[in-house]
């Protein structure tokens, strides 16, 4: 057992408002700068849709990801000898037009115009070639777009549905959509890292947090090409890659990172998990429908006496073990099941998990009127979106996955409609819990976390014990006294 | 195979320090947005280098109840991306004036020693007021100094107060409650001088005229932590997670906890997600479908069996058991007045008899409980609350809520359906009352509605058969050709929801906002769901009740900030203003409009042909406020009574009524366009007064500016006129000058003739509070104002120096002028006028402050006016504070003030300095109620007395507190229980409105202090609205929309909605570059596939919309979400941002939202002088409604043409 410590995250989406206020908050800090305007390191989706950078879900013709190969694990770009007579051409990168080209204003016009006939406006200009432009592209372009049939009708994923099913989505009865906010997935076999000619990816190892050392980097841009998620950006300044840091500097001292910091809807959970990094490749490897067991198996019970040992043993702290055992995120996926990686059959053991949302319950039209299915609540058979939909983003296409938690989420407002209202029978009740193998505790832990817990409780940090990572480059003390704790341009002897 | 790298070697990860580099900072400082969203969301501002970096939510707001989810993170994607602004080319860094005014001036100035005659002999000339008038909107902005600019504007405002008086000097800045000494600088400003403050709230059509109809009160809302404890929740017209985005949580946490969610909404909003039941009821119709609702509700849980809880409510907190007199008419009867003490030989004695109210009791004696209005204006005090006794003896009532059983004979009353327009008869039972004029039939309101909704009891009349009855009203089978929604929805809907109240006692709520308060007929759409609560016992409990939430933004320390904002330290009454009449009737977009034939009665007072007839009539009878008020100067007419012999005030007054009724003198109102009665000199500030809140902007380009405009409607309103006087030419550009502070270009600042730039929300120090939570928070200084900008209240303050010091030459001595202002709620006025009698029609006689508005004779002192301005004055000591009718003494609390804080000296005295912003906060929050123990404590004592019941307990254990500045720019503050609220927030209890009414049995400020099914004012029962009903939305025809306007095979009629949008909040963050990047780069048009597909448009196509107001250039957007027959148009795009010229006009530069807009007034809800129907600034009057709106749309051809 080689236990190993990575932070990781839940994202609630039946509590997702669709905000990107999380993608605002991350370009804020990260990505506002000369050649990172059009990354969104975190962006916000509407399904169905096609996605950012467009279509980037359709493997066949990114090859992201892993794929298996007569039982072996390899890159689905091909391996490491085509790489390299590929390396000066890339067919599998998104150009611009798939992200966008990104734009201004010319604001000043507004001010400065001299005196005319009309009013002034500002005109849309390129941040690319600063000439004016007409914009046909964005990084949300299908916002709230679940009834378009450019942008819905085109989803990868609707290909696991039936040509009826994909039309119903156009009629008032069964159009829907819901949000996924996507951040880099910090994976445990990360394609991205395989991919790199140069070794410049590096998944550390005290938070399995995976970046691209700046120093390092190349700008081949396999990396690109070989995230199925599309979740590393190239910088056109300065020439190298660039992907989400998971706010490595605020977790570092002690705050969630930003997108999770500003995120209205309380969506979001973090949390150190504690797994088995000697069983990745084989968990990675194996059949599609038992990629979700399989990832969870890999994970490992912070309070099981083995597990603690031996990350004692491999150096992790007991601070960090505390921490893993508080950590919500354990609790959604390993505990309760309820999140479930996106797209496991990328293979790329992703360690950011979605709980699936419910959805409002389908209608019929009744000599043109507007009728609902009789549900009280939304419900796992009357909802919006068939199961296959759902399972093809979270489960690798195994309904029984999605279903089970679905199951969960409704007993969870049966049981608690029934205890706070009282107007469900005790049977029905029963009959949830059942269908759900939960129990009354499970679901209290449940609606606790998920609607009453306050930020530390959704956010559990573990301490980054930065005094022990500075004192590998020298003493701590001097850093503090002589460095003043930054990163100091130092005035050298002119003389 | 494992990817983990233990990179041992430090030097290796060196280069991590370039992100953590990024990411450290010096400062962190607590802020929030001045933006007109409600979230009042608290922000931390970080500063590195002396700049703003960004910003992230402040997570540190004090815990409420345990059971509750917490109120972190708040702050949505538009308020993180503020500081973008901050640095961005569109701020505004230095003062301009467009230069073709700058050139006049500095010529001018040249030639005239006085500045004030060098702006007459600019605006005197025709040819010169026409060259910068033309300009506006134009471009051709020049720098300018600080110095010259105030120089401009004090010299056009003391030109214009002495031309034409100080009341045609008008201000605009919307929702203080964000900003709220930013707000106070300019009003404070404003009413010192005797200029006008424009109301927004109605103005925005977001007041909900249904809330002061129902309860006295223009909003009172739950904190959104409160749905939390709802368990059914109904959202309509309200998107929660578009305009709600940092409360919605709530919901979404509602849901695990058991509660339901039912989304009503015409397109599958973003909310809809979130939703059990997402049920798309035509747009503008949800009225139907309420009415259906509680048709069941009606019949199944208050005919067929009856809910204890459901109907010991109605009897003691409704108005359902009290009695109306029934009048006979030619085909029967209809219901008229409540019936009144005045009518009974038994209580006719009693003290303000015509204003109480009767009861049967159960052995069929008619009754007169306490808490009526009539208690509430009676020197015995005390008897103003919700006990069940008689007021006369003291004795308990047991009402009857139905006469059904004890009847003496049933009465046939015909009941108008709107919706097929055609009448229904239906009886009530009925028993005979003997008063003092005869015997008179009476019923119980409670039977009126079970009649007015169809409910059979097996009387005779036209009542429904069953619930699949389409052809009467109010059943679900006949709701659906208005909803399209089906009648088995519409009775589970109504099953679950009362079946939830009665197991939660009234958990249930309906959140509602703009979405369907913006039709013409928006108190009918909310009274429908009101009722629904009231039948099911939901207001006035934690979890249930109508929330409301658009616009109004609550300011809580209201009794002490008005003192401030509207100098009443000093001076009273101001001069208040509702923006819905001012606009209507000065932007001259009454010269558009026909009157309703729909609209309007056959007969009695308010059988007239025009709005504009009514608008005039209700400022006569001092119904409404109106500025200018008269066709004279105010500071002359008091001469004009001097020389006349007038000695004392009465006496002045007194000439000047005999004026007005000889019509020598006239109200403004009556000749809008006469160059006399023009408003002239506007200044703006914290709002977008030109464009988001300019419904029916073209006219306002027109009109009031005088430069070009893109409306083509014909004027129609002659011949429909009577008292009012119509001019053959309307006149453009009434405005002399209009002055806008702003921190970024947006179409305001782009459309006046001068721009002074205003510190932004990180660089200034300020208050804030809001509906949504229940704290207070500041806006905090993270860095200085920059560049040349300055705070509100400095840039006021600059301002009030100079007008001081050019005074000295105008205006050397104090003086006095007159003052109108209307009969307002919550004073003795709102029992003046029991029956509506017009004064100008001989039918009584003139008397202020009774028939017709108050006047006063009001001293001004300009030279001392920044003296004032500066020092919190002693009206303060002397009158104490005052809001909602409860007065609270504070003269030792200002000595102790005083005594507390830096003076400021002049005359001779000193006072509390108010010249830092700090030190205005400081004064709010000491002599608030919600931040000061001690005068919650009072005001809760001096509650007591007019109740009769103990109340002071509510804030006993608050007494000692005392927020100030400092503290709650260390964490945010919770307000504590006030009298001049409704809810009680004592030990962590979510705010909920009424709770003290229903918990306290203080009555609502309503004619039978009950909540209100039945309006018995006049106007109401002419237009046939006394009852709760449905009006379906003005057509295209009645519109007048399409006139002139022409379609072809290749456009689409459709109506046309503005809610809010997803990337801004109003046009603020509209020009944001991130959010301009998140959407489409402009705000588009969103269609539905099959309509688009009909005239060959495709997603992202330009299209242009249009009607007769003017017209709009974007693009499309293309979705299924979005309903045939209907388009979005996301309120509202500045005008200014990437929207190109339109073919269709002229190749004129396209406008915005409001550019297809004209405002429309509804004249019942003029109606005043009578209980819960008075004016209050903000509170009261028609709402500027524009949602009743057609567009022809079509692709545009070609490409888009820009300069």
């Amino acid at each position: 057992m080689n236990v190993r410590a990575q932070v990781s995250m839940v994202f609630h989406l039946d509590k997702c408002i669709g905000c990107h206020t999380c993608s605002l908050a991350c370009k804020n800090l990260w990505t506002d700068r000369a050649g990172t305007e059009y990354m969104w390191w975190n962006n916000v989706e509407t399904k169905p849709g096609t996605g950012y950078p467009t279509l980037y879900e359709d493997q066949e013709e990114y090859c992201g990801g892993w794929e298996l190969k007569e039982g072996k694990l390899s890159l689905k770009l091909g391996s490491r000898p085509t790489e390299l007579i590929n390396i000066s051409f890339n067919p599998r990168l998104p150009s611009l037009d798939d992200y966008y080209e990104p734009w201004t204003y010319r604001y000043n016009d507004l001010i400065n115009a001299p005196l005319g006939d009309d009013q002034p406006v500002a005109r849309p200009v390129s941040m690319i070639t600063g000439k004016e432009m007409d914009i046909e592209a964005g990084p949300n372009w299908d916002d709230d777009l679940g009834g378009s049939s450019i942008y819905a009708a085109n989803d990868p994923n609707l290909k696991a549905l039936t040509e009826e099913q994909r039309q119903q989505f156009f009629a008032l009865q069964h159009l829907v959509y819901f949000y996924l906010p996507r951040i880099c997935n910090h994976c445990l076999n990360p394609s991205c890292v395989a991919a790199c000619p140069t070794g410049a990816i590096y998944k550390r190892g005290e938070d399995g947090i995976v970046l691209v050392s700046q120093d390092k980097c190349q700008g081949w841009r396999m990396c690109v090409s070989g995230c199925p998620y599309k979740k590393v950006y190239f910088n056109w300044s300065t020439g190298k890659a660039e992907k989400c840091i998971l706010c490595y500097p605020r977790l570092e001292t002690g705050q969630a990172p930003a997108c999770f910091h500003s995120c209205p809807g309380r969506i979001r959970y973090l949390g150190v998990l504690l797994y088995d990094a000697g069983r990745i490749e084989k968990a990675a490897s194996r059949p599609d429908k038992e990629l979700v067991e399989a990832q969870r198996e890999i994970i490992l019970d912070p309070f099981d006496r083995e597990v603690i040992q031996a990350a004692k043993h491999n150096g992790i702290d007991d601070k960090v073990i505390e921490s893993a055992q508080k950590s919500p995120v354990h609790k959604y996926v390993k505990d309760w099941r309820l999140a479930l990686p996106y797209h496991p059959e990328w293979r790329t053991l992703p360690m950011l998990f979605y709980v699936p949302p419910l959805l409002p319950v389908t209608a019929s039209l009744n000599s043109g009127n507007y009728e609902l299915a009789a549900d009280f609540f939304s419900s796992l058979e009357s909802a919006r979106l068939p199961i296959q939909y759902m399972a093809r983003l979270f489960s690798a296409g195994d309904e029984e996955k999605v279903i089970a938690v679905y199951r969960k989420l409704m007993a969870l407002r049966i049981y608690k409609r029934a205890e706070t209202v009282g107007d469900v029978a005790q049977e029905k009740v029963e009959e949830a819990l059942q269908g759900a193998q939960t129990t009354p505790q499970e679901l209290e832990d449940i609606y606790y976390l998920s609607a009453i817990a306050p930020v530390e409780e959704r956010y559990v940090i573990p301490p980054m014990l930065r005094e022990v990572a500075i004192e590998m480059t020298g003493d701590t003390h001097a850093f503090q006294e002589e460095r003043g704790a930054g990163f100091v341009q130092l005035p050298t002897r002119g003389w | 195979m494992s990817w983990i790298k233990d990179i041992i070697n430090p030097q290796v990860r060196q280069w991590e320090e370039f992100y953590r580099n990024r990411w450290q900072h010096d400062k962190v400082v607590r802020s929030t947005h001045g933006v007109n969203c409600t979230g009042g969301c608290s922000w931390m501002i970080y500063v590195k280098n002396g700049i703003v970096t960004w910003e992230m939510q402040a997570l540190d707001y004090p815990k409420l109840e345990s059971s509750l989810p917490l109120y972190e993170p708040r702050g949505c994607q538009r308020g993180i991306v503020y500081s973008w602004y901050i640095y961005s080319p569109i701020r505004i860094k230095y003062p301009y004036v467009r230069g073709v005014l700058l050139d006049l001036w500095q010529e001018a100035r040249n030639r005239y020693h006085d500045p004030v005659a060098a702006w007459a002999s600019i605006v005197e000339n025709e040819e010169r007021r026409q060259t910068y008038q033309s300009a506006r909107g134009k471009g051709g902005f020049r720098r300018a100094g600080w110095q010259e600019c105030m120089e401009i504007v004090a010299a056009s405002l003391l030109y214009t107060t002495k031309k034409y008086g100080p009341d045609r000097i008008v201000g605009f800045s919307p929702i203080p409650a964000m900003s709220m000494l930013s707000y106070a600088a300019g009003s404070r400003f404003l009413e010192l001088l005797g200029g006008v403050m424009l109301s927004f709230y109605d103005l925005y059509a977001d007041f909900p005229p249904a809330s002061p109809e129902t309860w006295g009160e223009k909003t009172d809302v739950a904190e959104s932590a409160d749905w939390f404890n709802s368990k059914y929740i109904v959202t309509e017209g309200s998107n929660l997670s578009m305009t709600r985005t940092p409360d919605v949580h709530f919901v979404a946490e509602a849901r695990s906890h058991g509660a339901k969610l039912v989304v009503l909404s015409p397109d599958f909003s973003q909310v809809s997600k979130f939703a059990d039941w997402w049920i798309p009821v035509n747009a503008g119709m949800d009225a139907a479908l309420w009415m259906a609702v509680n048709h069941v509700i009606l019949k199944e849980f208050h005919t067929d069996r009856q809910i204890p809880y459901f109907s010991d409510y109605l009897k003691r907190y409704s108005d359902a058991p009290f009695l109306v007199e029934l009048e006979k008419t030619d085909d029967g009867y209809r219901p008229g007045r409540l019936l009144r003490a005045s009518r009974l030989a038994r209580y006719d004695a009693v003290e303000n008899a015509e204003w109480k109210v009767m009861v049967f009791d159960q052995s069929g004696a008619p009754r007169m409980p306490q808490g009526s209005i009539g208690f509430r204006w009676q020197d015995k005090k005390g008897q103003w609350n919700l006990e069940m006794k008689d007021g006369l003896d003291g004795s308990a009532i047991g009402p009857q809520l139905s006469l059904l059983g004890g009847h003496e004979s049933t009465l046939p009353i015909r009941f108008l359906d709107f919706g097929t327009d055609r009448t229904v008869g239906r009886s009530v039972p009925v028993r005979l009352v003997e008063t003092v004029s005869g015997p008179v039939p009476v019923t119980t309101v409670f039977d009126l509605l079970l009649a007015q909704f169809g409910v059979p009891r097996g009387l005779p009349g036209e009542y429904p058969a069953s619930y699949e009855d389409e052809t009467v009203p109010y059943t679900p089978a006949w709701q659906e050709k208005f909803t399209g929604v089906g009648r088995n929805t519409v009775v589970q809907l109504a099953r679950e929801f009362a079946t939830t109240a009665e197991k939660t006692r009234g958990k249930c709520t309906i959140i509602v906002g703009s979405g369907i308060n913006h039709w013409y007929h928006s108190n009918l759409n909310y009274r429908s769901g009101i009722t629904t609560l009231i039948l099911c016992g939901c207001v006035g409990v934690n979890g249930g009740g109508l929330n409301h939430y658009t616009g109004q933004e609550k300011l809580a320390p209201a009794a002490s900030w008005s003192t401030l904002a509207m100098a009443l330290d000093w001076t009273a009454p101001p001069r208040l203003m509702n923006g819905p009449s001012f606009h209507y009737v000065h932007s001259d977009q009454w010269r558009y409009e026909k009157g309703f034939p729909d609209y309007r009665p056959p007969d009695g007072p308010f059988a007239r042909d025009h709005v504009m007839e009514l608008q005039a009539a209700a400022v006569r009878m001092g119904w409404l406020p109106f500025y200018p008020q008269f066709n004279r100067n105010p500071i002359n007419l008091i001469s004009e009574a001097e020389q006349a012999g007038a000695k004392s005030d009465d006496e002045i007054k007194r000439w000047l009524v005999d004026q007005l009724r000889t019509g020598r003198v006239r109200f403004a109102v009556e000749d809008p366009d006469s160059s006399e009665n023009w408003p002239r000199v506007w200044i703006i500030w914290r709002g977008n007064a030109i464009h988001a809140s300019a419904k029916g902007h073209e006219y306002f380009l027109r009109h009031y500016l005088g430069t070009h405009d893109n409306a083509i409607a014909p004027e129609v309103a002659n011949g429909s006129l009577e008292d009012v006087v119509w001019r053959d030419v309307a006149p453009q550009g009434k405005m002399d000058l209009v002055v806008d502070l702003n921190f970024r270009m947006d179409t305001s600042a782009l459309y006046s003739d001068i721009v002074l730039p205003s510190a932004s929300w990180y660089e200034k120090d300020d208050l804030n509070t809001t509906d949504l939570h229940s704290y207070i928070h500041p806006l905090g200084a993270a860095v200085p104002p920059c560049w040349e900008s300055k705070t509100d209240w400095d840039i006021f303050r600059t301002l009030a120096e100079k007008v001081s010091e050019m005074a000295k030459v105008h205006f050397p001595h104090p003086f006095r002028e007159l003052v109108a202002t209307p009969l307002l709620h919550d004073t003795r006025d709102e029992i003046a006028q029991p029956e509506v009698r017009d004064w100008t029609r001989g039918e009584c006689e003139p008397v202020p402050g009774v028939t017709m508005p108050h006047l006063h004779v009001v001293e001004r002192d300009y030279v001392n006016l920044f003296h004032r301005f500066n020092s919190l004055g002693p009206r303060l000591k002397e009158e104490g504070v005052e809001d909602r009718g409860i007065h609270i003494p504070v003269s030792d609390l200002y000595d102790e003030f005083a005594k507390s804080v830096s003076s400021y000296e002049w005359g001779g005295n000193k006072y509390p300095s108010l010249v830092d912003p700090v030190a205005a906060a400081n004064a709010v929050l000491y002599f608030a109620p919600e931040t000061n123990g001690e005068v919650a404590y009072r005001g809760f004592r001096a509650r007591e007395k007019e109740v009769g019941l103990p109340l002071a307990d509510l804030a006993e254990g608050s007494r000692d507190v005392r927020y100030d500045f400092l503290s709650i720019t260390q964490q945010p503050k919770r307000l504590l229980t006030s009298p001049c609220w409704s809810g009680v927030t004592n030990n962590g209890r979510a705010y909920s409105p009424y709770i003290q009414n229903v918990e306290r049995l203080i009555p609502w400020r309503t004619l039978t202090g009950r909540q209100h099914f039945y309006l018995d004012h006049e106007a109401y029962s002419a237009f046939g609205e006394s009852l709760p009903t449905f009006k379906p939305r003005i057509s295209l025809e009645a519109s007048g929309n399409l006139v002139r306007s022409t379609s072809t095979n290749k456009s689409l009629t459709l109506a046309c909605i503005t809610p809010h949008g997803k990337w801004h909040m109003h046009t603020t963050y509209y020009d944001d570059l991130r959010m301009l990047t998140l959407s489409r780069g402009i705000e588009p048009f969103w269609l539905n596939d099959r309509d688009a597909g009909e005239i060959g448009i495709f997603d992202n196509d330009w299209i242009e919309a249009y009607n007769d107001n003017g017209v709009i250039v974007t693009r499309a957007v293309v979705s299924a979400r979005i309903p045939r027959g209907l388009c979005i148009f996301y309120h509202a795009p500045e005008r200014t941002i990437a929207f190109p010229k339109s073919p269709t006009r002229g190749n004129k530069r396209g406008g915005g939202t409001n550019s297809v807009t004209r405002l429309r007034l509804k004249p019942v809800l003029m109606a005043g002088a009578y209980a819960q129907h008075s004016y209050r600034f903000n509170d009261y009057g028609p709402a500027a409604s524009d949602r009743d709106t057609y567009v022809i749309v079509h692709k545009l051809e070609g490409k888009p043409q820009w300069d």
